[in-house]
């Protein structure tokens, strides 16, 4: 152990299997720390939103103020409240408040040691700087939850995600069933045009659909969202067809042998073995339509009630633009349920993005 | 007997998949041929009774329109500020998620990929604040280095990397496929340009940018087919204004404000056709000229 302790270090450090090691050390770290440093970038915006959702509205005018949410210090002294100053002095900077401020000097008391009696110090006390104490504005989302109703958003949100997402899976699945195994004429050309409307543009079939949902009076109320989603989406139809194909068809057969409908055959041996592209075709869907904010706009403008969580806090925004701290919050609270669920869910997530290729 | 199964296998497929048959008819094939029509009109939701042939008149308007034009030139250039912008960094996260230097590289491809579950109502909100002028923590950043940041989403020239920000922010997919691309190249091919004495930005520029572009390829063109869409991030920031100055009126805004502002749904259908040609025939372009893009192999 001396021995190798006494060896010149930079043999050991050029030559040796160490110096191999340290090199590799090296790299690691300084990867990992760059990576570190992008990440953070890369997630700044998420720590403004939740410092700016915490803060109250004076810290954000206030030019000396921190980043973090905090209140100007104060400190009270036989029965009276003193603002707290950042006093610079010969031993460096001290936080203490000034109980009789005068224009060329001031009497201090450090709320620190209280019982050290008054400090006198020299100087402008008007130039110096107020001293900040961390504190959490919590208020900010009991405003928001009361302005916007966001509970009933939330509601709305919630359900206008999972009734649509049933209607794509049960319409999609079915659809996707019959394309896969069954022989009928014109199957491919019917595929292929199932594929052309993927790439569709909303915009070409928006306008006489609106018309006809306005002559129907189902504008103002969710039907327009919900009620295309049970005749089936080509893309979802798409995925699922990809991933029937490769189920074995001896099962089918053997159950048909049995007797077995071909409906039985798809809820007793299609579906069992298909899901994870359900859970992902199901998963993506339901954030695509949590997500969705053109199609509730134009049909319920002017029904707050019946409008999701995108709608409402873009409502919110061009009202209370003014005031981040209201925003901010606003916006925390409508990431924190697909945020926390992708966490729960992220091997799901992950999975589908592998077997879908692609998000919507 | 034959005859009669294949029969009812016929049936069985046909009722399946009906409620396409039925959907495709009633939300696609019709609404387009109406679309067509109704772009022959003065259709008003307000007046659906008063509509008129206005035979091509919303064409010719269309081509004159300065609105059209500025909102096709605010497209355009956004498309050409934020596309390459976006393939660069989601490439570059995808090298360094897949350097096998990089500790928990499973945990950074997740953190990474977060902001894309964010609803992007929530997104925009987020970077409305982040790039205030004054109150924005890019700014504050930038100040930090000596940098003075500009008004980022208030100045007719900055908007554009403004909201470039915010949609490299959402690249987590674009990250994830650059990084399925990254791991199928095959590593002989960078241990023989290594043997070859190439430099890391030789393998780079040789090896895994041709490798990879298949997958580029694919993430320009679902990005182009994207901005052609762009809408909810410049409706929120403006409420539907377009500041400033037009800057943000994208294509989809116009035609949104002419169909459910002005209710000049006639017009708006037309603006619908023009979009729909222009994405058709970009995607052909890129389509045809996918060769020169795209390194394909001898496999192929």
């Amino acid at each position: 152990m001396t021995l190798a302790a006494a060896r010149p270090l930079s043999r050991v450090g050029l030559r040796g299997i160490p110096g191999r090691r340290l090199r590799r050390w090296t790299a690691i770290t300084s990867v990992t720390l760059f990576g570190l440093l992008v990440m953070g970038a890369y997630l700044m915006p998420l720590g403004y939103m939740a410092a700016t959702s915490l803060k109250d509205a004076a810290q954000m005018s206030e030019p000396g103020a921190p980043l973090y949410p905090a209140k100007p210090a104060t400190f009270s002294w036989q029965g009276q409240d003193y603002p707290v100053y950042n006093v610079p002095t010969a031993e460096g900077m001290r936080r203490w408040a000034p109980v009789d401020p005068r224009r060329e000097d001031a009497t201090f008391i450090d709320p620190a040691h209280p019982e050290a009696g008054p400090i006198e110090w020299q100087g402008r006390w008007r130039t110096l700087e107020q001293a900040w104490e961390f504190s959490l504005a919590l208020e900010n989302f009991v405003t928001v939850w009361n302005q916007i109703n966001f509970g009933r958003l939330l509601f709305n949100t919630f359900a206008i995600a999972l009734i649509g997402t049933v209607g794509t899976l049960l319409s999609s699945v079915a659809v996707a069933y019959g394309f896969s195994r069954f022989r009928f004429r014109g199957r491919n050309t019917l595929l292929l045009l199932l594929l052309a409307t993927i790439i569709l543009p909303v915009q070409i079939t928006l306008i006489p659909t609106f018309a006809v949902f306005l002559a129907l009076h189902w504008t103002g109320t969710w039907l327009p969202l919900l009620v295309p989603h049970f005749f089936a989406n080509a893309y979802n139809v798409f995925l699922l067809r990809q991933y029937f194909v490769t189920i074995p068809r001896e099962m089918d057969e053997a159950a048909m042998m049995d007797g077995a409908s071909p409906l039985r055959i798809l809820t007793s041996i299609i579906v069992p073995q298909s899901i994870p592209v359900l859970t992902a075709v199901g998963l993506f869907h339901f954030f695509w339509q949590w997500n969705d904010f053109f199609l509730p706009l134009i049909y319920l403008q002017g029904n707050a009630d019946l409008q999701p969580l995108s709608v409402g806090i873009a409502g919110f925004n061009a009202l209370y633009s003014q005031k981040p701290t209201l925003i901010q919050a606003a916006a925390v609270m409508s990431i924190i349920v697909p945020v926390v669920i992708f966490f729960f869910a992220q091997r799901a997530f992950m999975r589908g993005i592998v077997i879908t290729g692609v998000e919507k | 007997m034959m005859v009669t199964l294949a029969r009812r296998e016929s049936l069985w497929g046909l009722a399946f998949i009906s409620p396409w048959i039925l959907g495709a008819f009633l939300f696609t094939l019709l609404p387009m041929g109406a679309s067509l029509l109704l772009s022959l009109t003065n259709f008003d939701p307000r007046y659906p009774d008063a509509i008129q042939s206005v035979g091509l008149d919303n064409y010719g308007r269309m081509l004159t329109d300065p609105l059209v034009i500025q909102s096709l030139g605010v497209t355009g250039k956004f498309a050409l500020i934020m596309l390459p912008l976006t393939l660069a960094v989601s490439l570059g996260l995808a090298m360094l998620v897949n350097n096998p230097r990089l500790i928990g590289r499973n945990v950074f491809r997740t953190l990474f990929y977060v902001p894309m579950q964010i609803p992007i109502v929530a997104t925009t909100l987020i970077w409305q604040g982040v790039l205030n002028l004054h109150t924005g923590w890019l700014n504050f950043g930038l100040g930090a280095v000596g940098v003075a940041g500009p008004d980022w989403l208030n100045s007719a020239f900055w908007v554009y990397p403004g909201l470039s920000l915010i949609s490299i922010w959402g690249t987590g997919n674009m990250m994830l496929i650059a990084l399925a691309g990254l791991q199928s190249v095959p590593t002989e091919l960078y241990e023989a340009a290594r043997i070859d004495g190439a430099g890391r930005w030789a393998q780079f520029r040789n090896v895994t940018i041709p490798m990879v572009s298949p997958v580029l390829f694919y993430n320009l063109v679902i990005g182009l087919i994207g901005t052609f869409q762009y809408f909810t991030q410049a409706y929120v920031l403006t409420n539907g204004r377009g500041d400033p100055d037009n800057a943000t009126l994208f294509f989809n805004l116009n035609l949104y404000r002419e169909g459910w502002r002005y209710y000049d749904m006639g017009y708006a259908a037309t603006l619908a056709w023009l979009l729909f040609v222009i994405v058709l025939g970009l995607t052909v372009i890129l389509f045809r000229t996918r060769s020169r893009w795209v390194y394909e192999g001898g496999a192929r």
